[in-house]
């Protein structure tokens, strides 16, 4: 097919104008683009894919980026406010402007992927690909072929870090769209505590193509909370997998917050390994226009004794579809398991459309499982009685959106990031809706 | 203050006010009783501006402005604000928040700002003690899991945080304990002052014992058919409505 040549036709451009690298990375490339050839472009005849046009990508004409231009006005009014250790990235070339690790504590590292790849560490090459090989997706394949930037973060056992780690991907509104495809590998060792932070965002008109795998390797007792908070414009292309290994007593929390791109593909897929081993998967998507927003989640209860809780709140208005697809497989003999999946919609317009489909598949008798999904649309009374209150009638709307979004917005403890969501969902709000400061006042007033 | 002109209202095709007249003045208190399925409940429907009632004729005005014409929150910001019959459960919205957030429209379209948190507090902790509502309630979703007196409540804590210039109360008494009719009477009864007024729609006499109204209109088949004082209402609870009907047929 012609569109994959145009893909692989960049990827030997490239080749050429890249230095030696180490043969195992030669090889892993090569591997990525043989098996991007094979699959080529999912279409809808395949499952997973089956709602999810992807020729808006196929198609389009994309270039690499050489160079991370972004005005730096624009990148302060999207990098998220908080105190972080922060590596930046412009179309996936490395942003050093943008970015400040500050001070990391003993027995944490936090790399660039070029930086990693050249120091040809031990523990990248081995880790690198192990979670998400080139058979996952033609988009996993294409990745692993092109990759050059990222990150790689390490953590030493018992290592923790207080700040989150945040990885700003910013898209820019150049003359020609471009693509990236980076890679984020997190190697955490046992009882050792991150939050990492995935930022897609960019600038109006920004018409590109990211295309992410993440992958995460967790020891022992490590904990693990990830945020992924994309909120590019509507003219981007998004595709992404993250990929978590999960040894014994680990926890993994996910909150994947889904906001923009014409066209956003998110698959998260947790192996539960190790006995008391535990992954929450927390995710809202809020799609509006004529966005696509599709989100694919798999946990394997590999071993006895795992726990997975998943609640995924989709919200899509005017023209938007939205597809959530929830996987969990309990393995034989993975007794005494615990795994509960929920997947609530809100159709805004008539127009919108969801597709969501939750899958159970247990092949042990001791379990524990329930899942639900429901569809449905706002309650007009209540509307009405916040209205018939005073309220105008945008913010009653926006506060009954959020409402509904509530039990997943409620986890997220970081506030900066809360306030993104609640802003894109709900439009300007009389104040901050979860109002922790009225409600601790409340609080007193009750033990008074 | 509030006046509903020969107004006739259909829902649904079905026509249910047929040529209702009302005035209610500042400083009264009025009480509309009727039988079931008379229009009582659709009467304040329509001043609070609910949709799908079709005005077919004439009018209603609010302090000299026609109600009509109004966003159901202007209604609201101009102070006319409706007690629900049925208060509608909203997960997810903690009370507190709805309480915060009308006050604050209120205050904006009247070009004060945003009430400060302490002033807010205050003011919240001396109204829900004179409900006497556990401030629990406070941090709950609205009327979410409330009993039935507890709603009614509720919806009088809204009117003595909003302050309304006509407060219309409907069927306000339903579903209270003896207990809980004095606490919300006593609320009501707060509410009255020279320049407001208040119109609730009851079935019982018992709510009337505590607020005495100034004016008792029966409204029977969409239409006013008979008003009168305190008395009135204490001659139907003894009667029943059968020679009221019985006179206004004549
Ligand atoms: N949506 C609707 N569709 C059809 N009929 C309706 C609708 N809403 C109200 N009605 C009818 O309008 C009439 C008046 O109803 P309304 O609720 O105003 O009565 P009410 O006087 O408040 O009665 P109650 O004392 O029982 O509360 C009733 O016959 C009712 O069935
Ligand atoms: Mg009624």
């Amino acid at each position: 097919m012609s569109e994959v040549q145009g893909f692989l036709d960049r990827l030997s451009e490239r080749a050429a104008a890249r230095g030696a690298e180490p043969t195992w990375i030669a090889a892993r490339r090569q591997a990525g683009a043989a098996r991007f050839e094979a699959l080529g472009f999912p279409d809808r005849k395949v499952e997973a894919w089956k709602y999810t046009d992807v020729r808006g990508i196929a198609r389009g004409d994309f270039a690499l980026a050489e160079s991370a231009d972004f005005s730096p006005a624009s990148a302060a009014a999207l990098t998220l406010p908080i105190a972080a250790h922060r590596l930046s990235f412009v179309d996936g070339v490395f942003a050093p402007a943008l970015s400040d690790l500050g001070e990391l504590s003993a027995g944490v590292s936090v790399e660039r992927l070029s930086q990693a790849l050249a120091a040809n560490h031990e523990a990248v090459g081995g880790a690198l690909g192990r979670l998400a090989g080139v058979d996952f997706s033609p988009f996993t394949a294409l990745n692993t072929a092109f990759a050059e930037e990222g990150a790689v973060i390490r953590l030493a056992p018992g290592a923790v870090v207080e700040r989150p780690i945040v990885l700003q991907f910013l898209s820019s509104a150049g003359a020609t769209p471009r693509m990236s495809h980076p890679r984020v590998l997190v190697t955490a060792g046992a009882r050792s505590q991150a939050t990492l932070i995935e930022h897609q965002v960019g600038e109006e008109g920004a018409a590109n193509f990211s295309n992410l795998v993440s992958e995460v390797l967790l020891e022992r007792g490590a904990i693990l909370t990830h945020y992924k908070l994309q909120e590019l414009p509507q003219t981007d292309h998004h595709i992404a997998s993250l990929h978590v290994d999960q040894a014994r007593d680990s926890r993994f929390t996910s909150f994947n917050l889904n906001l923009g791109g014409a066209l956003a593909r998110n698959d998260i897929v947790s192996d539960l390994n190790g006995q008391g081993a535990e992954a929450n998967f927390f995710g809202l998507f809020f799609g509006q226009g004529r966005q696509l927003l599709d989100t694919h989640t798999l946990v394997n209860h590999n071993a006895p004794l795992t726990f997975s809780n998943e609640n995924y709140k989709g919200i899509l208005d005017d023209r938007a579809r939205g597809i959530f697809n929830g996987k969990v497989i309990v393995k034989r003999d993975s007794q005494k398991i615990e795994a509960h999946q929920n997947n609530a919609n809100l159709l805004l317009s008539d127009r919108a459309e969801i597709d969501t489909k939750p899958e159970l598949e247990i092949y042990a008798d001791d379990v524990k499982c329930s899942h639900g999904a429901t569809t449905g649309q706002l309650d007009e009374e209540a509307v009405f009685a916040l209205r018939a209150r005073g309220i105008d009638e945008a913010t009653a709307r926006g506060l009954l959106t959020l409402a509904f979004a509530g039990e997943v917005m409620e986890q997220v403890a970081i506030d900066a990031v809360a306030e993104r969501v609640e802003l894109a969902v709900a439009g300007k709000l009389p104040e901050r809706f979860n109002l922790a400061g009225l409600v601790e006042a409340a609080v007193a007033l009750h033990e008074e | 203050m509030l006046e509903v002109k020969d107004l006739h209202v259909t829902v649904e095709g079905k026509h249910i006010l047929k040529g209702l007249n009302l005035t209610v003045a500042a400083g009264q208190v009025h009480a509309i009783m009727g039988p079931n399925g008379a229009g009582k409940s659709t009467l304040s429907a329509v001043i609070a501006g609910k949709e799908g009632y079709e005005v077919t004729q004439g009018s209603i005005t609010f302090d000299g402005q026609d109600v009509l014409e109004m966003e159901i929150e202007e209604r609201a910001r101009k102070g006319l604000l409706l007690g629900f019959q049925y208060p509608v459960e909203i997960p997810g919205v903690k009370n507190i928040y709805l309480l915060k957030a009308a006050l604050n429209a209120k205050r904006e379209a009247e070009g004060l700002g945003e009430i400060p948190a302490p002033e807010f507090m205050k003011l919240i902790k001396e109204k829900i003690a004179f409900m006497k509502m556990d401030a629990s309630f406070l941090q709950r979703a609205v009327n979410e899991g409330f009993s039935g007196g507890e709603k009614k409540r509720n919806e009088i804590l809204q009117m003595l945080v909003l302050q309304p210039k006509l407060a219309l109360l409907d069927e306000i008494d339903s579903g209270l304990d003896i207990d809980a009719m004095k606490v919300v009477a006593d609320g009501v009864n707060s509410l009255r002052a020279a320049d407001r007024a208040i119109l609730m729609v009851t079935h019982y006499q018992r709510l009337l014992d505590h607020i005495t109204p100034d004016v008792v209109h029966v409204l029977v088949d969409g239409r006013i058919v008979k008003s009168g004082d305190a008395e009135l209402a204490k001659e139907l609870e003894a009667r029943g409505y059968d020679w009221v009907l019985e006179e206004s047929a004549a």
